[in-house]
């Protein structure tokens, strides 16, 4: 589901795969997902984020119980492709909108909607049926809807939303990400992810606690 | 405690006495040669009034556009406002002298032919119904009141905000906050009134109830349009360098998209859309002489210059947050914006031409070839976009001496309101 290919190919050898999952106590029947770290402040996962990223981790992410400043650039996060989603629903819903009037109110043909129905020329107090002087209304109405409509929806997709389950809920600890404590993940498929290696890197970027998360 | 950036130049230092001198002598220069040009009989003292009206609305709406900008920033809280604010400050303060400017159109309201319903032609039923609002006394007495608003707002939230700047009291923030909500009330009532009174009743029976906002909506493009380019040309001599970054041209990009380009587009259509659609003659006449002739390019001009083309340059985030490309098209919207106030104040209806004919086509033909009856002049000549070399003198001279009162209102004072409480903010927000 959310899973882009990593870029990184050559670092994913079976072996390093193997040796990582050996590390996980009790592997086979409970896989590794990632290490959680905890801490205190925005400040501190702003700082632990870049060397994180500088570290050359790729599949990890960061929880918040609100918008740290910042972080997005932090944590190298890529400019979203949502706008553009945006502006092509808008230009969609901008055509609907033409055709719709100009289907309805100036055209003569029939069309299947369920039921045969036919475009008919209304001539309504001498206005013209096909106006650039009034279609823009429904245009720019259905401009706002489509792009707003598809703004919600495809804001969604792209987060892989609604999920209902995440490996992070397990933990008693991740409870305060909704009140007061910034965590960072990092996955256990992560190229760079060596449980030992990663355990220390957090613990030295001031991580109140470090604990692996079940998948 | 902020920590401003140092090695960083907030003051406009020599620069205010050269920009205020030169502005005076150009501002003054140009004013005098378009009087001299009036009077000379080249052109018409009637032409004269009509283009110096024409560049007084333009300084008066980039004026009025800092002031709605300051007043905005106060009544929101704003943040990431502060450290630009202090340049529409600089602005907003001409209001406090720009009455000398409008005495020129008291005179030629009283002089000039520029207000046709000053004498109303015997019994015109229309205007005698509007005596009571068109008397020119009330109209003296409702142009003070404007003026007597506007400079006391302007001198206000200047002085009180150059006067942080001493002692950095966050009481005088409070303060401008409280003032801001009834003076925002105050700004909107004499605005739509004011420009009723200057350019609307240029056409004593037409009337548009969406005029007001019209204006308002222009003056913001003007003003923000205005703001970009004063903050670019700072930079460009060396001055707040570090203070103003990308972020806030990003967000001046999104004010002048959001009101300048959009909000105007929006209202110039409705206004045009809900007369297209009643069809009433007194209503439609003044689009109509707007698609004759020269005027139908203009317009044409403005659908695409003011907003299709800026819309789409404009929409996406990233010209935003390029310097060169934004003030590129800021230096493009003031000239529209320029555009779009010659379009709303020049044109004037042939009323006796429009009486007589009988169709559309048949009025095109004649505005296009006819002769004005009982003179020697045709149509084209006198009521088609003709250029005059007034229209620039006046607006040249007029904004000379904006820029020179300007720089010099800021000469003793920093470049950004340097104890402001929210000044932190402001230097330090990311746009997401």
């Amino acid at each position: 589901m959310n899973e882009p290919a990593p870029k990184v190919a050559p670092m994913e050898s079976p072996a390093r795969k193997s040796a990582g999952a050996a590390l996980v106590p009790g592997a086979g029947e409970q896989r590794l997902y990632g290490l959680l770290a905890e801490f205190e402040t925005p400040g501190a996962i702003l700082a632990a984020a870049v060397r994180v990223r500088e570290a050359g981790y790729r599949w990890w992410d960061c929880h918040t119980p609100f918008f740290v400043h910042g972080l997005d650039k932090a944590m190298g996060i890529k400019p979203t492709i949502l706008p553009v989603l945006v502006f092509l629903c808008g230009l969609t819903g901008a055509t609907v909108g033409f055709v719709l009037q100009w289907f309805t109110n100036a055209s003569s043909f029939d069309l299947w909607a369920g039921v045969w129905v036919r475009g008919y020329e209304f001539l309504i107090s001498g206005k013209p049926v096909l106006s650039g002087s009034v279609y823009p209304i429904i245009m720019f109405e259905l401009t706002v809807l489509f792009s707003a409509v598809g703004c919600v929806i495809f804001l969604l997709v792209l987060n892989n939303l609604p999920r209902l389950y995440h490996p992070c809920l397990k933990s008693r600890r991740f409870l305060r990400a909704t009140d007061d404590r910034f965590f960072i993940v990092i996955e256990a498929r992560d190229p760079c992810f060596y449980r030992e290696k990663t355990e220390t890197l957090l613990e030295s970027l001031g991580a109140l606690a470090v604990e692996p998360l079940e998948q | 405690m902020v920590i401003l950036p140092d090695n960083e130049n907030r003051h406009l230092g020599d620069l205010a006495p050269r920009v205020f001198r030169w502005g005076v002598i150009v501002g003054l220069g140009a004013i005098g040669l378009s009087v001299l040009i009036g009077l000379s009989g080249e052109a018409s003292l009637d032409r004269f009034f009509r283009s110096y009206l024409l560049g007084f609305i333009f300084v008066l709406s980039l004026c009025l556009g800092a002031l709605f900008f300051v007043i905005l920033q106060h009544l929101t809280k704003a943040g990431w406002s502060v450290v630009i604010r202090r340049i529409a400050e600089g602005l907003a303060g001409n209001l406090t002298w720009l009455w000398i400017g409008f005495i020129p159109v008291v005179v030629g309201l009283y002089m000039g032919d520029l207000y046709k319903w000053v004498d109303p032609p015997e019994g015109d039923e229309l205007l005698k119904h509007k005596e009571a609002y068109l008397d020119t006394t009330f109209w003296l007495v409702r142009a003070v009141f404007y003026f007597a608003v506007w400079g006391l707002l302007a001198r206000y939230f200047v002085r009180c905000s150059m006067d942080q700047d001493e002692h950095g009291d966050p009481k005088n923030t409070l303060r401008m906050q409280r003032v801001a909500a009834p003076g925002m009330v105050l700004y909107a009532f004499t605005q739509t009134f004011a420009i009723i009174d200057w350019v609307m009743t240029l056409e004593p029976y037409w009337y548009s109830t969406m005029f007001g906002v019209y204006f308002f909506s222009a003056s913001a493009c003007g003003f923000a349009a205005m703001l970009i380019i004063l903050c670019a040309l700072l930079q460009r001599t060396g001055r707040v360098t570090q203070s103003i970054t990308t972020e806030h041209y990003h967000d001046l990009g999104k004010y002048l998209f959001a009101f300048g380009i959009f909000f105007w587009a929006y209202i110039a259509y409705c206004q045009y859309m809900l007369i297209w659609y009643a069809n009433i003659p007194e209503e439609t006449i003044w689009f109509v002489i707007r698609q004759l002739g020269g005027w139908k390019s203009m317009s044409i001009l403005l659908l695409l210059g003011h907003f299709a083309g800026p819309f789409l340059l404009l929409l996406s985030r990233y010209p935003k947050r390029f310097k060169g490309v934004l003030t590129a098209a800021c230096v493009w919207m003031l000239f529209i914006h320029f555009v779009d106030i010659y379009w709303l104040v020049m044109p004037r209806i042939p009323a006796e031409l429009i009486d007589r004919v009988t169709s559309y086509p048949q009025l095109e033909q004649e505005f296009a070839t006819g002769v004005i009856p009982g003179t020697a002049l045709t149509y084209q000549e006198v009521y088609d976009l003709n250029w005059h070399l007034l229209d620039l003198t006046c607006v040249v001279g007029l904004l000379s001496l904006i820029g020179a009162m300007t720089a010099r209102r800021l000469r003793d004072h920093c470049l950004i309101p340097e104890k402001d409480p929210r000044l932190g903010e402001s230097l330090a927000f990311d746009n997401y």
